[in-house]
This record gives structure tokens, C-alpha cells and sequence, in this order.
């Protein structure tokens, strides 16, 4: 047996007569940085939703830490407490509208963690210049730029101190000229350590950030490896295609 | 205009006024705020899916949506009576406003919570809000904002459904010209005195709207928090 941080296994979710996820194996280990790969509609987005249970799964088992069970019987209660240790990161940033950059980062550390208004204060200001966005900490969201509600929703995944922060595809939204301080934030805290699990369309990103590369088509993991060999040496004949496609247009 | 006309008008203004005053402000208002208190209540059951309140809102709003005011009105001043239970004109009139109000404001608010977009909703959730925090804190503040424009407009519609109390025995503004034309037989200068009271009472509630709407943008940044000790 492996000693993951986090594991599911053989997730199964559909929608309706759609299925997404036909039995995915998906699994990280503390300080891991792993690039979810695939073309769009191969579940990717989906396994992170049914991970952050924002999507309920229809079948399937989650591990974490010493927390062990039937996906589909997690009580409410308990994925409070699974959601406390995991940080999601939206494509569309979600940043609550009606509150500053600031008080974004804050929230959850108010209310959820009944942290005292000062201390979260200061905690929300330390991850506001994480992300470089100190100087727009009073800044309600609609006055930011993509890039810039993005580093704020980063900040505010990282203020509840989460052990493992899910990404999915934080760069979709963003032109393309604000992809790259989106990028390198990440790529900072890659370095520092954090666990991260990123689903993304950025080739370069997994190839030189990413410890494990995982590529998905159809509901399933069809190959997976250390991004030097994936890149350079794939296996599958829908791993070759899919990365024969990306590199002719980009 | 003849001087006798003129004459008229001004006698009648402040009587007409006074009116507006003690009655169709205060009707306006009062009920308002409880017609708005039962239309948050009908909007956050069935937001909230809530077995049989959920249905009891629909069955509401489907009874006070479905029938005329005017006709609300008479049932509870002239037909509940009948069946023993007595209520005096103004309390009435401010039911009959009040129940008429949250089942149209009930969709407004409702309407306004749906569109607030899923991602909010996502984003509470996954920093560990509770459901009643995230109404409170992130979906209520963005809903009421979306709400707003449509709410004055009922607010709007309900200062001149007031005028429907003069069926009642209720001298508000309306029942007033209307007494004033009668006793001295100007109809048309004391009806269009009538129209133009409202005019300004809706004039004044336009002016606060767009004021109020200006303040609800949240396109500036924040004005620095005094400095925590």
C-alpha cells in the first residue's frame, strides 16, 4: 500500500446518460506537484470537482491522512473537514464579489476558523504579497485584471493553510498575456514546497514544474510518469496524439 | 385657470397633502417593509429547498399572484366579517398590501439569489462557510444588489396602489380630492392635483434609487480601514 496524503480510487461519475469518470485510480503524495493532462471533456475538471466534492461521485473511495471511506457516504460534517485541508483554485477565479481583495482572504479565516479579525489581518496581507497583491489589497474584485483576481483567489486558497491546493485550470480564462504571473506564482509555490494538484492546458508548466505528469482521455488515466519521460518517451497511442496535437499548436 | 379654480387648489393642497402624509406614506411604507420581510422568507425556502414550505410559497404566491388586489382587499374588510373576524380599514389595507407585495417581491428576490453564479456558491463552500454564512456574507449582499432596481419599481407601484384604500373608507390622498371635488364640483383640477402628489412622492423615490444604486457599485476601491490596535 502506498502512504499518500490523498487517494481515490476507482471514482465512477456521470451526468445523466454522460459518463465522466469511469474508474480513476488518482493518488498524491505530501510536497508532490502534480499536472492533470487531457483534451477537454476527458474529466479532468470533473475528478477535481468529485475530489473537492463540489460534485457528488457516484461511486468510489477517498483516503486522506487517516480518513478512509465510501466517497458516496462522506457525511456533511465530514467534508467540512476534508474541504478545511484542501484549497481549490477556479478557472473563473470566483472571487466573492462584493468583497475587497483583502476580505477575500480573510473570510475563511473568520468565519470558518474563527481566527480573530487582526490576526487574519495580518495572515491575509502575508498571502497577499505571496501573490504580489498587497498594493490592491482594498481593490474589490471587478477592479482587478484576470491575472490579478486570480493571484487573489491563490492568496485566499493559501490563508486556510491547506495541505493540499487544487488547481483547475487556473489559466483557461486569462489572455493570454496574463497567463505568465499567474504561472510564476504557482511556480513559486511549487518551490516552497506546497502540494499541488494543477489540471491545465500549459505543456511547459507540467513539463518543468510538475513532478508527476498524469494524462487523462475518456473517463480514465491512460498513462502517467515523471514529466521528462512522458514528454520525451509515451506510451499510449492517445498520449502521443494528444501531445503531437499541443506541440503543432503551440 | 380661473381665480375660483385657483383658489380651490390651494385650499386643497395641504388638506391633500396631510392626507398623503398620515395615510399613503405610512401605508406605503409599512407596508413595504413587511411585504418585503415575507417575500425574503418565501425566496429562501424554496432557495433553501425546504419540504412543505417550499410548497406552501409556490401555493402563496400562486393564490396572491392569481387575484386582483382590489378583490384581496374587499375579503379582508368586507368578507371576513361575515365569518366573524373584524378588522379595522388601515390594519386591513396594510395586509392586503403587505401579503399582495411579498408574493410578487418573493420572485424578485428569488430570481436575484438564482443569479448570483454558481461559482460564488463553490468558492463559500470550499473555504469552509456554512450555508447560513454564505447567504448571509456573499449571496445575500450580491442578490440584493441585482434585486434592487426591480424592488424600487414594486416600491413604486405600491405608492399608487395605495389609492385603492379610498374603496375601504380610507381617506388617504386619493379619497381626499376625491371629497374636496365633491363638495365643490372642480373634478378635473382636483384629480390632476391628486396625480401630480404622487408624481412627486414617485419622483422622490426615483431620485433616492438611482443615489442608492450609485452607492451599491462596488467599482472603488475601499476606503482604508482605521488602523487596528
Amino acid at each position: 500500500m502506498s502512504n499518500s496524503m490523498l487517494e481515490v480510487k476507482n471514482i465512477y461519475k456521470s451526468f445523466g446518460e454522460n459518463q465522466v469518470l469511469k474508474g480513476v485510480n488518482f493518488s498524491v503524495d505530501k510536497g508532490d506537484v502534480i499536472a492533470v493532462l487531457g483534451s477537454s471533456g476527458s474529466g479532468k475538471t470533473t475528478l477535481l470537482k468529485c475530489i473537492s466534492f463540489l460534485e457528488p461521485a457516484n461511486k468510489g473511495e477517498i483516503t486522506f491522512d487517516d480518513f478512509h471511506k465510501d466517497i458516496t457516504k462522506v457525511t456533511k460534517k465530514e467534508i467540512r473537514q476534508l474541504r478545511m485541508k484542501m484549497g481549490f483554485v477556479f478557472q473563473s477565479f470566483n472571487l466573492f464579489r462584493n468583497m475587497t481583495a483583502l476580505e477575500n482572504v480573510e473570510e475563511g479565516l473568520i468565519r470558518a476558523r474563527k481566527v480573530p479579525a487582526v490576526e487574519a489581518e495580518k495572515i491575509a496581507f502575508e498571502m497577499l504579497d505571496k501573490v504580489g497583491m498587497t498594493e490592491r489589497a482594498y481593490h474589490y474584485p471587478d477592479l482587478l485584471s484576470g491575472g490579478q483576481q486570480q493571484r487573489v483567489a491563490i492568496a485566499r486558497a493559501l490563508a486556510i493553510n491547506p495541505e493540499v491546493i487544487l488547481f483547475d485550470e487556473p489559466t483557461s480564462a486569462l489572455d493570454p498575456e496574463l497567463t505568465g504571473e499567474v504561472l510564476e506564482v504557482m511556480r513559486q509555490l511549487a518551490y516552497d514546497g506546497s502540494t499541488m494538484v494543477v489540471v491545465t492546458h500549459e505543456m511547459e508548466f507540467a513539463r518543468k514544474v510538475a513532478d508527476w505528469v498524469v494524462f487523462m482521455a475518456d473517463g480514465v488515466v491512460v498513462e502517467e510518469g515523471k514529466p521528462e519521460e512522458f514528454f520525451t518517451s509515451p506510451k499510449n497511442e492517445r498520449t502521443i496524439q494528444f501531445l503531437r496535437k499541443t506541440q503543432s499548436d503551440g | 385657470m380661473s381665480s375660483r379654480v385657483f383658489n380651490i387648489l390651494v385650499t386643497a393642497f395641504p388638506q391633500i397633502g396631510l392626507a398623503a402624509i398620515k395615510l399613503t406614506i405610512p401605508l406605503t411604507v409599512l407596508s413595504f417593509i413587511f411585504g418585503c420581510s415575507i417575500a425574503l422568507f418565501l425566496a429562501l425556502v424554496q432557495v433553501a429547498n425546504i419540504k412543505g414550505l417550499k410548497q406552501f410559497a409556490r401555493f402563496y404566491i400562486w393564490i396572491f399572484r392569481g387575484t386582483p388586489l382590489i378583490v384581496q382587499l374587499f375579503i379582508i374588510f368586507f368578507g371576513l366579517p361575515s365569518l366573524g373576524i373584524i378588522i379595522p380599514a388601515f390594519p386591513s389595507a396594510i395586509i392586503a398590501f403587505s401579503m399582495n407585495l411579498g408574493a410578487y417581491t418573493a420572485e424578485i428576490f428569488r430570481s436575484a439569489i438564482m443569479a448570483v453564479s454558481k461559482g460564488q456558491w463553490e468558492a463559500a463552500s470550499m473555504i469552509g462557510l456554512t450555508y447560513p454564512q454564505t447567504m448571509a456574507r456573499v449571496i445575500m449582499p450580491q442578490a440584493f444588489r441585482i434585486a434592487f432596481p426591480p424592488l424600487f419599481n414594486s416600491l413604486i407601484g405600491l405608492t399608487k396602489d395605495t389609492s385603492l384604500a379610498s374603496c375601504i373608507t380610507i381617506v388617504e390622498l386619493f379619497t381626499k380630492a376625491q371629497q374636496i371635488s365633491a363638495s365643490v364640483f372642480e373634478p378635473f383640477a382636483l384629480y390632476c392635483e391628486a396625480a401630480v402628489f404622487y408624481l412627486i412622492i414617485c419622483t422622490v423615490l426615483t431620485w433616492v434609487q438611482s443615489r442608492l444604486e450609485k452607492k451599491m457599485v462596488w467599482d472603488k476601491p475601499k476606503a482604508v480601514r482605521a488602523a487596528r490596535q
